[in-house]
């Protein structure tokens, strides 16, 4: 079984795309050979800066010969349908066979494909492959009208079989394939001959390039931990700079050097980020002190001066870029000190949204809604509002503007320069949290406050102009704003009646839709914690259903109950004593809730449910009342016994009417009992 | 079109094989034209020495050597001979240094490494030549920088320019970490497709010089060899302009004149291209392109004066943006009529 090779190799590739490019790559390249009928045992994507690789193993020489028949019109059928049927079929007339049917004379069509060597099936899968690949962004070059991510300079296609190694006839606007390619681009650039993908991985590696990224990563990390750890340094890890990082270069040389004591002083974030943004550098912190001292950075390229002239560089670029932050930072903590107003006065001219307002509107809604969340979080109402206030002062700040990631952050550091209390700095950085599902969420009771406020304001806005997410699209992220609504209620155990927060504001349309809103985010909250929708629906129909804590609790009691075999006979017991029951007052025309009276009780299955529902009522009473939603559901479900036993043992509709009357009564105080816990009703199954 | 063929093989056979740059191969390629391959591997000595070494290197490419444009401009994209000529199907390889104005940018001369005028060394080459990166390497060798000492990478860098209508893609070019220019392949000009793509480079003159100098900032930069009779450093030429236009640009420059020319500007480049191709005196068409398209530069620079002031705000900044994009477009338009971008 013969191996395919395949690189297309190109100007340097952006390092974010080329793992998804080699991916789409072998899907392409796979699919399309399958589907031509050819079989392979496996294959594998690779990619550097400068190229994609394929590499198939345990392909076969060629597609089988395909035989298929196929039934065509009657004999004697109109002309066009025979014509019709020989174009589908690719036949001529006297091709066609004419056989006896059910219904006749017909003709049929033995169509035969024959079997296609594998050269010809990758030459044609390729360049389909290459001329429909989905680059997120692609670009033509020179005179050609071919669409590459950068410019494509050659096509590696090779299959060799036991016997020989042949180029597979690929030609693409001018590129021919060949069995060449080429090494690192400074210290290895002469073209080279490959027979395999052995062959061409252990010349690439002499020719100075690693074609596999996770190789080139771990490379990087080892060096680097390495180097650092002779120093007594850490180095911060860094998962996505160090993807980044291996897709930049072919021959990673990782160089580590000092940051100018100038620099020390500024604030850890400021350097990570900056040297991370602007040099894709790795922050490297003294084990002790956890202070940032010293950087890694990683050339393509080993020097006769060990890298001696590339860090000198580096350095001398972190530098000014350092010389830059700080000044920012100078001039952004003067500006801190002086009380901030020029930045307040400066987000009047900044747009939020045109429909509502500039950010210091924004800001105003926010401060006075978080005054309104104050008592409900345990907060201080003055402190949370000036809180509010400031949160988002830095989005003005020089620091911000250059790197907008730092926003909260620098604001913590400014409000503390201002001279405001920690409660109020730890609200500018929290408040913006949680963003995503794996976000901290705030505790402290100001940066709650503020953190809640944030995100109403942007719901309560977009709903009031009606700028609802709609399918996929959710282009203000509401429903992050929403989930994030819905963690800070359940980390901090709030007990907040969203109808009266959504309220406060003048919303004019849209209120209970937006309280839908949240519950159908507690249900995608939920489902992570394994709890139904049905079960949900069941208790958002329940009294404080606007109450997501509440509702949460509810649920989670009701899924706990629901696991449990008395638990699960108990829905049934109910079902069936709701449908007996509705039918009956439908027929009757009545509501039997005038209460049942044991004095009619004829059996002891009876009178022991009589004597159930006693118990469970006084059980459940104070349970419901302390929210303890898990003792009242434990306590419904001991109704199962005598439910049963009632169903088994009692005949309802009696020949007395007065005990039909009593029993569907009696039938009427079940359902009263389960349904002041959940809405039993609304479970499915 | 007629030319193409040949032009594309002229940069074929280009001083370096795509197989990379071997000091040899370099030091044949200079022979005779260049200084002795001593002399040329030479650290250069001033920042004149880099530019004149680039504009050496371009012309022996086969580029035009052109001047730089008569206007202020942002950058050296904004000359017609790149904003213009990177439409057409017409050939097109120049080269040029270009001043270049970024009033928000001034520092009054303090700023290590920010100035408001700067210079830019710009390369179009139309289309863009198979080798290109190759020749752009060979080019920062010629100003003295070793390929074999130095970390040199191409890092993805959309480029995009919202008041000229335009993007492409290509990579901001690392030197041992450094951003010593910009590569792009020119995708859309005025909204118009770039067909073939030119090919642009843009490096950023002073910084790259810095660094190739040893130069911590910029004022103490020579200008000219040091060891001239009468030697000078950036700072005897451009410390007390940069002060004096610091001053200007966020100060004093009268903000109501510059509203009013920029719309003074804004109608005269639609009046330019509202009139009649047919000239009633020569009988002639002649499309006003280029006179249009200089209105449009000019509005461009206001626009940046004005932002400079700090009076316009977030959401006139775009509504500004839009005006200048909208004056750009429809140049191109104009432009791509002509017979310098092949329709006649």
């Amino acid at each position: 079984m013969p191996d395919l090779l395949i690189e297309l190799f190109s100007e340097e590739i952006p390092a974010r795309l080329q793992a998804q490019a080699a991916d789409s790559l072998k899907k392409l390249v796979t699919t399309g050979m399958v589907n031509a009928g050819l079989t392979y045992t496996n294959a594998a994507a690779f990619h550097t800066p400068r190229r994609l690789t394929l590499a198939v193993a345990g392909l076969s020489e060629a597609s089988p010969t395909v035989q298929e028949e196929r039934k065509g019109p009657k004999v004697g059928a109109p002309e066009q349908a025979i014509q019709g049927f020989l174009r589908g079929s690719g036949l001529k007339m006297e091709d066609l066979e004419i056989r006896d049917d059910k219904k006749g004379q017909a003709f049929f069509a033995t169509i035969i494909r024959p079997s296609r060597l594998a050269t010809e099936i990758i030459a044609e899968v390729l360049e389909a492959t290459i001329r429909n690949f989905p680059w997120p962004k692609s670009m033509r070059w020179g005179n050609g009208s071919l669409r590459w991510v950068r410019p494509l300079q050659s096509i590696l296609c090779l299959l060799s079989g036991e016997a020989e190694t042949q180029i597979v006839p690929v030609e693409v606007d001018g590129i021919l394939a060949g069995n060449t390619t080429r090494g690192h681009r400074f210290m290895a650039p002469d073209a080279f001959m490959v027979n395999g993908f052995d062959d061409y991985e252990a010349k690439l590696k002499r020719a100075k390039v690693i074609l596999r990224a996770d190789e080139r990563s771990a490379v990087i990390w080892q060096e680097a931990t390495n180097q650092a750890f002779a120093l007594g340094q850490d180095v911060i890890e860094d998962v996505d700079l160090l993807a980044e990082v291996s897709g930049l270069v072919e021959w990673p040389v990782v160089l580590q050097g000092q940051i100018d004591n100038d620099f020390l002083d500024l604030p850890l974030e400021v350097l990570k980020t900056s040297m991370k943004e602007h040099q894709k550098f790795f922050s490297v912190s003294n084990t002790k002190t956890g202070r940032i001292e010293r950087f890694v950075t990683v050339a393509n390229i080993e020097t006769s001066d060990q890298g001696a002239t590339i860090l000198k560089g580096n350095q001398k670029v972190l530098a000014a870029r350092l010389a830059d932050a700080k000044f920012f930072w100078e001039n952004d903590l003067r500006e801190a000190k002086a009380g901030m107003g020029k930045w307040q006065n400066s987000l009047e001219n900044v747009t939020f949204h045109n429909k509502l307002g500039s950010q210091s509107d924004r800001i105003k809604r926010i401060a006075a809604l978080a005054r309104e969340l104050a008592p409900f979080v345990n907060a201080d109402a003055d402190i949370a509002e000036k809180a509010a206030l400031v949160a988002k002062l830095d989005l003005s700040s020089e620091m911000v503007y250059e790197f907008p990631e730092l926003q909260g952050l620098m604001g913590r550091y400014y409000a503390l320069e201002a001279g405001m209390g920690a409660d109020i700095a730890q609200a500018c950085e929290a408040h913006y949290s949680p963003l995503g599902p794996s976000d901290d969420v705030p505790e402290a009771p100001v940066s709650v406050a503020v953190a809640l406020a944030d995100k109403f304001d942007m719901l309560m806005g977009f709903w009031s102009i009606n700028e609802k997410p709609t399918g996929s699209k959710d282009p203000f992220a509401l429903r992050r704003a929403a989930l994030g609504v819905i963690r800070l209620i359940m980390v901090n155990e709030l007990r907040m009646p969203l109808s009266v927060i959504v309220k406060s504001t003048d919303v004019s349309s849209g209120v209970s839709d937006l309280i839908e809103f949240f519950q159908e985010r507690l249900k995608g909250f939920l489902r992570e914690e394994g709890i139904r929708h049905d079960v949900i629906d069941a208790c958002i129909a329940m009294p404080s259903g606007d109450d997501l804590f509440l509702l949460a609790n509810r649920a989670r009691a009701l899924q706990t109950m629901l696991t449990t075999d008395d638990g699960e006979s108990l829905v049934q017991g109910f079902k069936r004593a709701n449908n007996i029951l509705r039918q009956a007052e439908e027929k009757d025309g009545v509501e039997y809730s005038y209460g049942a009276d044991i004095k009619f009780a004829e059996s002891d299955a009876e009178k022991t449910l009589f004597a159930a529902l006693d118990t469970v009522d006084a059980q459940i009473k104070p349970s419901i009342e302390s929210q303890d939603f898990l003792s009242a559901m434990t306590a419904i479900a001991t109704l199962r016994g005598p439910i049963d036993l009632f169903f088994e043992a009692v005949k309802i509709n009696a020949d007395s009417a007065m005990i039909r009357r009593n029993r569907l009564n009696l039938l009427s105080r079940i359902r009263t009992t389960c349904l002041s816990v959940a809405d039993l009703s609304k479970l499915e199954g | 079109m007629s030319n193409q063929g040949d032009f594309v093989n002229f940069f074929e056979m280009g001083r370096f094989s795509t197989g990379g740059l071997i000091d040899a191969d370099m030091r044949k390629a200079y022979s005779g034209i260049m200084p002795p391959a001593e002399d040329y591997m030479r650290t250069p000595k001033s920042f004149q020495e880099i530019m004149l070494r680039l504009q050496n290197y371009w012309a022996e490419q086969g580029c035009a050597i052109l001047q730089p444009y008569d206007m202020e401009v942002g950058a050296g994209t904004f000359h017609p001979a790149t904003a213009l000529r990177a439409l057409g199907s017409k050939s097109w390889a120049v080269a040029y240094v270009q001043p270049s104005r970024r009033p928000t940018d001034g520092r009054y001369g303090e700023n290590p490494n920010r100035l408001q005028h700067y210079y830019q060394y710009q390369v179009l080459i139309k289309p863009s030549p198979h080798n290109l990166q190759e020749l752009y390497l060979g080019s920062l060798e010629s100003i003295g920088i070793d390929m074999a000492l130095h970390d040199i990478r191409f890092v993805e860098d959309d480029w995009e320019s919202p008041t000229l209508g335009a993007w492409g893609l290509g990579w901001e070019v690392w030197c041992d970490g450094m951003e010593v220019s910009q590569f792009t392949y020119f995708q859309q000009v005025g909204g118009h497709d770039c067909l073939p793509v030119p090919g642009e480079l843009t490096y950023g003159l002073e910084r790259l010089a810095m660094y190739v100098l040893g130069v911590d900032h910029v004022m103490d930069m020579p200008f000219n060899d040091p060891s001239s009779l009468i030697p000078m450093t950036y700072r005897d030429i451009f410390k007390q302009t940069e002060e004096e236009y610091a001053r200007w640009n966020f100060d004093v420059a009268n903000t109501e004149v510059l509203l009013k020319q920029f719309e003074e500007a804004e109608v005269e480049c639609k009046n330019i291209l509202a009139q009649d191709y047919l000239d009633p005196k020569t009988g002639i068409d002649i499309i006003m392109a280029h006179p249009a398209y200089d209105q449009c530069i000019k509005a461009s620079h206001i626009f940046n004066l004005l932002d400079a002031r700090g009076v316009i705000s977030v959401t006139e900044r775009q509504a500004f943006i839009g005006r200048v994009r909208a004056l750009a477009t429809k140049c191109a338009d104009a432009f791509v009529k002509t017979a310098a971008a092949g329709a006649i």
